[in-house]
């Protein structure tokens, strides 16, 4: 059994109130913060703590904090990111709705690292349930005085503000993200200027998924030496993943990073092994956007050692064959699936999501998705392949923001995993409209590669 | 005591510069000009914010600067980024540079109508040219294309939103002239569209200059609209006296008729001042402006070939008794003109 830090009283009754949340030890670590330590302090320990963005990019924490610029006589700000809308992951809707208080206590220990009097919780539009709940969740904070003017006899105040999105993929990128928060259109900035030095009203400015604030209580209440402890290398702590798909038991689920994926899909701890007794066929490990494995990639790298849900053992292989840890949303596949469709499912998202603004990505997303579905209802060429393998390389590492990348990925990955699938819709048009190619090869072990 | 300049030292494809710190790769290259230049759909020098968005001009970094010689890990868009002492800029000499700038071609011209032959930016379009000199021939793109309704935007300005490749610089023009946000974009991906609050008509003196900086045929001037191709018009600058804008103007001449009058722009089409919409849409006679001289005109544009002075047919043609024959008329309109 796993340690939990960010679910561990989840099955509390009344644990998303203030009261049964205090009850449960919470609001220790802003007790700590507060009380006994210095912002710099705060800042030494998450980096001690090693902890990486639960976002999906992966960066230090600790590492980002540091970068923020200090001018003089100049506000700063934390905005918490939670506009959560990569296809996959519904990671920081679980938290948020099931235990807010960990998200503010997260956020006032982060704001005082860093100096913010002001900060901003952006949850996407749709999850306004969500939105009613943080709200409830402040104005219970604040009438307990931990949040307000000189929160406990310290000196410090802190203001949160909750703000809505209108519900757009792309606001979940930081500068689109605040843009967005700034009442304009969500288009993402050109960086240079970082959000570090210039981010929300020109201000510096911290972007950090909810997760990833959340993550600072326990590193404050035990310590960052104590968090580092929890897994293996570079990727340190605890992380919600959420499993979808063809798997016996959908849900959140936090793991310790290192725990193999072969046990994440198959123990009863976990997913339960594949619904109705299916074989696996793919893994997408960490939302829409990364590339997609087969099966005989997911359990074992292309080396032979156990695959581990950590990010470098995911990324083992590179893009050839390895993906990435993302933002956690665990999707698998089991053998009655068809990748191209999914691929279509997956293209078509970020043509409706692309914000418009840079080219190739404006144009090259809904050009993949038009070939896709052509190849997809059996009108496809050989040279649509070819073409949709093209289209996908100028978009990749062309565009303002990762957008591009995210759309590029998932095709270049199922193409290269999967190009017999897509050959096989394109030569029996007819029989791919009525039967999925199944599993196929996908699962034959595969010949360690000679060095 | 002088004040001592710093200078940074750039090399574009070999060819060294020294630029004041904070410029951009892009006006780098520009103070060395020639075919080194990157392309720049979206970038306009004289509008505060532009650029990064059309990513035509992507350069390859070979080496970040004297200190961090690192190269840069994707293409930067050289309109965005600035130089670094001892960068080492690669354009045309990158492979990979001109394979990126041909994908960004081929995506702007997918959803784009090819109504040239209808168009009246046709002749001094910028997406002609980079098309011409920087993209591939002939499509693989062959889904329906987006289309839109045309709008009139005030009774002066047509936006024909087929033709529009989102570069955002009459966007900018509209934010920088006005408080009022009122002419932006609407919608998301390749649906987005530039479009004025509720079709509300954009009513500020300097509002024209929206089509000036236009590179695009998406823009247009109606009073000048389907009125002539502008090869067959004569570009004068000219100036007059008026009371909200500098004046200086380019009139383009038809015969003894101005049929139209848009700012003065250089080599890069930018102008050089907006003008007024008066002097734009008002002024129309010779007698109204001091005119100046002939603009000057890039010898490989169409606006330079519309005098045929130089015309050669090409030497295939010579060489052919079929092609000859099938050029009969037009080979005989050449020998009246020699």
């Amino acid at each position: 059994m796993g340690r939990k830090l960010l679910l561990e009283h989840i099955n509390e009754p009344g644990i998303q109130t203030f009261d049964v949340y205090r009850q449960k030890g919470g609001y220790r670590a802003v007790e700590k913060a507060l009380k006994s330590m210095s912002p710099d302090d705060v800042v030494e320990e998450v980096k001690k703590s090693g902890l990486r963005g639960r976002g999906g990019a992966g960066f230090p924490t600790g590492m980002k904090w540091s970068f923020l610029a200090k001018p003089e006589g100049v506000p700063r700000y934390l905005v918490c990111n939670g506009d959560e809308s990569e296809p996959g992951t519904f990671k920081d809707r679980y938290l948020m709705t099931h235990i807010p208080h960990a998200l503010i206590e997260g956020m006032i220990v982060s704001s005082y690292a860093l100096g913010a009097n002001t900060s901003y919780i952006y949850v996407r539009g749709e999850m306004m349930p969500q939105i009613r709940i943080l709200e409830r969740a402040i104005a219970e904070t604040k009438a307990a005085g931990l949040l307000g003017k000189n929160i406990l006899g310290t000196g410090y105040d802190l203001e949160i503000y909750v703000q809505p999105g209108g519900g757009a993929y792309i606001c979940g990128e930081e500068t689109a993200l605040l843009e967005s928060l700034e009442g304009k259109r969500g288009n993402p900035r050109i960086k240079p200027p970082f959000p570090a030095v210039a981010g929300l009203y020109g201000c510096p400015t911290v972007v950090n998924n909810v997760e990833s604030i959340a993550s600072v209580v326990p590193i404050i209440n035990d310590g960052g030496e104590e968090y580092a402890k929890i897994g293996i290398e570079r990727s340190t702590g605890t992380k919600l993943i959420s499993a979808g798909g063809n798997v016996k038991n959908p849900g959140v689920y936090e793991i310790e990073l290192g725990v193999p994926v072969e046990e994440f899909i198959y123990s009863d701890e976990y997913c339960g092994g594949i619904a109705n007794g299916k074989r696996l066929k793919a893994l997408v490990a960490g939302g829409s956007s990364v590339p997609i494995l087969p099966a005989n990639l997911i359990s074992k790298t292309i080396n032979g050692d156990a695959r581990l849900m950590t990010y470098e053992s995911l990324a083992d292989g590179g893009f050839q064959t390895g993906t990435m840890m993302g933002s956690g949303g665990f999707i698998v596949f089991d053998e009655d699936q068809c990748i191209v469709r999914n691929t279509w499912n997956f293209t078509r998202f970020y043509h409706h999501e692309s914000c418009g603004q840079c080219s190739p990505c404006r144009e090259g997303t809904g050009w993949m998705e038009k070939v896709l579905y052509k190849i997809e209802h059996g009108q496809g060429s050989i040279a649509d392949i070819d073409l949709l393998w093209d289209i996908q390389r100028k978009i990749e590492g062309n565009t303002i923001c990762p957008l591009g990348d995210a759309a590029a990925w998932p095709v270049a990955a199922a193409i290269r995993h999967f190009r017999d699938e897509f050959e096989w819709h394109v030569l029996h048009p007819e029989e791919s409209q009525s039967r999925n190619y199944g599993l196929a090869h996908y699962a034959d072990p595969i010949k360690p590669v000679a060095q | 005591m002088a004040e001592e300049v710093v200078k940074f030292k750039v090399t574009i494809d070999g060819i060294p510069v020294e630029v004041e710190p904070g410029t951009t790769i892009l006006n780098a290259a520009r103070q060395i000009g020639g075919d080194i230049v990157p392309p720049a759909m979206c970038y306009y020098s004289k509008l505060e914010g532009t650029g990064g968005k059309c990513r035509t001009c992507l350069v390859k970094v070979s080496k970040g600067s004297e200190k961090d010689p690192r190269p840069m890990p994707k293409l930067v868009a050289s309109c965005r980024t600035t130089v670094m002492d001892g960068m080492e800029v690669q354009n045309i000499t990158s492979p990979d540079v001109v394979e990126a700038r041909k994908g960004v071609v081929e995506m702007l011209l997918i959803n784009h109508p090819l109504d040239c032959p209808v168009c009246d930016q046709a002749g001094e379009c910028k997406l002609q040219d980079l098309g011409y000199e920087h993209g591939d021939e002939g499509t693989r793109y062959e889904f329906e294309r987006r289309t839109f309704e045309r709008i009139d935007i005030g009774d002066k300005i047509q936006l024909h939103m087929n033709r529009c490749i989102l570069c955002y610089r009459c966007v900018f023009v509209a934010n920088q002239l006005t408080d009022e946000r009122e002419h932006g974009v609407l919608n998301r991906g390749d649906h987005s569209e530039i479009s004025t609050f509720i079709h509300k008509a954009l009513n500020h003196d300097f509002v024209g200059n929206v089509i000036d900086v236009c590179p695009v045929g998406a823009l247009t001037d109606k009073t000048f609209r389907f009125k002539n191709r502008v090869w067959f018009t004569k570009p004068v600058d000219a100036h007059r006296d008026c009371p909200t804008c500098a004046g200086k103007v380019t009139l383009w001449y038809k015969g003894d008729e101005v049929l139209r009058v848009t700012g003065r722009k250089d080599e890069y089409g930018e102008v050089e001042e907006f003008i007024c919409n008066t002097c734009r849409f008002e002024t129309k006679h010779t007698s109204d402006w001091t005119l100046e001289e002939p603009t000057p005109v890039d010898h490989e544009s169409v606006i330079g070939a519309n005098h045929y002075l130089n015309f050669n047919p090409p030497s295939v043609i010579h060489e052919d008794k079929k092609l000859q024959l099938a050029n009969e008329e037009q080979l005989a309109r050449t020998e009246r003109l020699k």
